[in-house]
């Protein structure tokens, strides 16, 4: 078994912009994904916006996020799988992918041991 | 046969399934490559000793796996770089064949489709890196480098060895498909050099798509993308004349097509059309199937032709289909009407460096007995294109019309 963390990146704009209804559905969908996928989920949340963001480096701090792009990371989550093409199959699930303005990137976690 | 030439045809035949044997042992694609290597080297030695086995692929397997075996006793104890492979559960039934797993790690969506391209190559076609560098006209170094990027992504990323869940099938068949089309193109006219056409890459692209067909016989895509293949390089021979300069379509020596290649296209392509309706690869195999059974370039059914572009755009909307079904345009209403179907074209930014536009348009203002822009055109075209044999027609019909 491996990790890997699913990153959910959208425009913000849009998430922001959602109606109650959209709302529901998001999350009928991420409850769905949850179902799907049982204990192999070890994390996952939603993210504060991205002006929420505090951004350090070198000599400064700044607000806002690391990348300002228009598509933003908006939540995650860690899964441990078998194999890419099983965390593929379960991500495939995720609302954002069938949503215009997002998408996920599905990163495998190194492992130390 | 000698012995030399034995090893040659069973490394032709047998490398994708003795390596994908050996891997499903290593699960390291180096270390497989390494060991399917040593067992040929090896045969080169024993056959010539021993005579030619009776199968050929299942002792290069076996020899292999024993190689295999005794490095990885040899190396138990030593840290390993890359994770292994991932294969199937011990649960599931072994799989017919283990090319097809081979298959769909080097095609997987994960890899880029360069990566795609230069793994399929190295591991199910068994060329050399050195080869598969000069095919796609970079550095030995360059593409080592991508090979092994691509390999390190497979361990790392854990794309596993095996064949895809039915519902992922179609869409991973897709890419496979793809890069199999990719490599026959870039064989069949070599988009630079001194030879029109890269025979090796050819030979490896219809070797993939035989098989592919032999592997998943009941899928109609598979079996479109054979058909389209052996339709189009039937009339290999006539491609070039003696002295090696470029033969169009409507000159070629149709009596020199390969009848018996054309006869197996079309029985595929009819297969194909009966089990689902078309797909990009069935219609362009029928569009290829017209010209392959016309008698003559003047007696081609320009009107099917038109049809059958018309509902590729459909299927798989691209500029250069658009272009083709304009010269398709052309040769059924008049070179007029053709040159008014690749008007639009002229603006369209895909199309901006494609060579073939520019010759295209060129040929139906030849015809009009417009020379001075017919001489731009060509002007155009020769400057967008590379492979040698091209540029020889093209500056040949320059010149002509210059003349004029």
């Amino acid at each position: 078994m491996a990790k890997y963390l699913i990153l959910i990146y959208g425009d913000e704009q849009q998430w922001a912009g959602m109606s109650e209804r959209e709302r529901l559905e998001l999350e009928a969908g991420h409850a769905a994904f949850r179902a799907a996928a049982g204990d192999r989920v070890l994390d996952g949340q939603e993210l504060e916006a991205p002006g929420t963001a505090t951004t350090l480096r070198l000599l400064t701090t700044t607000d806002g996020p690391f990348l300002e792009t228009k598509e933003a990371l908006g939540g995650y989550y860690l899964l441990q799988a078998a194999d890419l093409d099983e965390v593929i199959t379960l991500a495939g699930m995720l609302p954002e992918v069938a949503a215009g303005h997002s998408g996920v990137e599905i990163r495998p976690v190194r492992d130390h041991g | 046969m000698s012995v030399a030439a034995a090893v040659e045809e069973a490394h032709r035949r047998e490398w994708a399934g003795v390596l994908a044997a050996t891997v499903r042992l290593t699960r390291d694609l180096d270390l497989a490559e390494e060991c399917a290597q040593d067992a040929y080297a090896q045969a080169l030695q024993t056959w010539g000793r021993d005579g030619v086995p009776e199968r050929p692929g299942a002792w290069l397997t076996t020899v292999a796996r024993h190689r295999a075996l005794d490095v990885l006793r040899r190396e138990a104890l030593l840290r390993r770089v890359l994770p292994l492979l991932v294969t199937r559960p011990a649960h599931e039934p072994a799989p017919a064949d283990d090319r097809l797993s081979l298959v769909f790690v080097c095609c997987h969506p994960a890899l880029s489709r360069e990566a795609q391209v230069a793994l399929t190559l190295r591991l199910v076609c068994g060329l050399s890196t050195a080869e598969v560098a000069r095919a796609f006209l970079v550095q030995e170094s360059t593409m080592a480098a991508r090979v092994t990027r691509a390999k390190k992504k497979i361990a790392t990323a854990r794309i596993p060895f095996r064949v895809p869940v039915p519902e992922r099938l179609a869409e991973r068949v897709g890419a496979v498909l793809d890069v199999v089309h990719l490599v026959f193109t870039a064989g069949h006219t070599a988009p630079i050099g001194a030879g029109l056409v890269r025979r090796d890459l050819v030979a490896g692209a219809i070797g993939l798509g035989r098989m592919l067909h032999l592997l998943l016989p009941r899928n109609p895509e598979v079996t479109a993308l054979l058909a389209l293949l052996l339709l189009i390089d039937a009339r290999r021979d006539t491609r070039c004349d003696a002295g090696g300069r470029l033969v169009l379509l409507a000159d070629q020596d149709r009596t020199r097509w390969d009848r018996r290649q054309i006869a197996e296209g079309v029985a595929l392509l009819t297969e194909a059309l009966h089990k689902s309706s078309p797909s990009r690869y069935g219609v362009e195999a029928a569009i290829a199937a017209v010209h392959a059974e016309a008698p003559s370039w003047a007696a081609t059914d320009w009107q099917e032709i038109v049809g059958l572009y018309d509902l590729l755009l459909r299927l798989w909307p691209s500029p250069v289909v658009e272009l083709n079904r304009a010269v398709a345009v052309g040769l059924r209403d008049g070179p007029a009407a053709g040159l008014a179907a690749l008007a639009p074209l002229l603006d369209e930014p895909a199309l901006a460096t494609y060579g073939y536009l520019s010759a295209a348009r060129a040929d139906f203002l030849r015809r009009l007995e417009r020379w001075g822009p017919a001489a731009t055109a060509y002007e155009e075209a020769l400057a967008l294109t590379d492979n040698e044999v091209e540029r020889a027609f093209l500056a040949e019909r320059l010149a002509s019309v210059r003349r004029l």
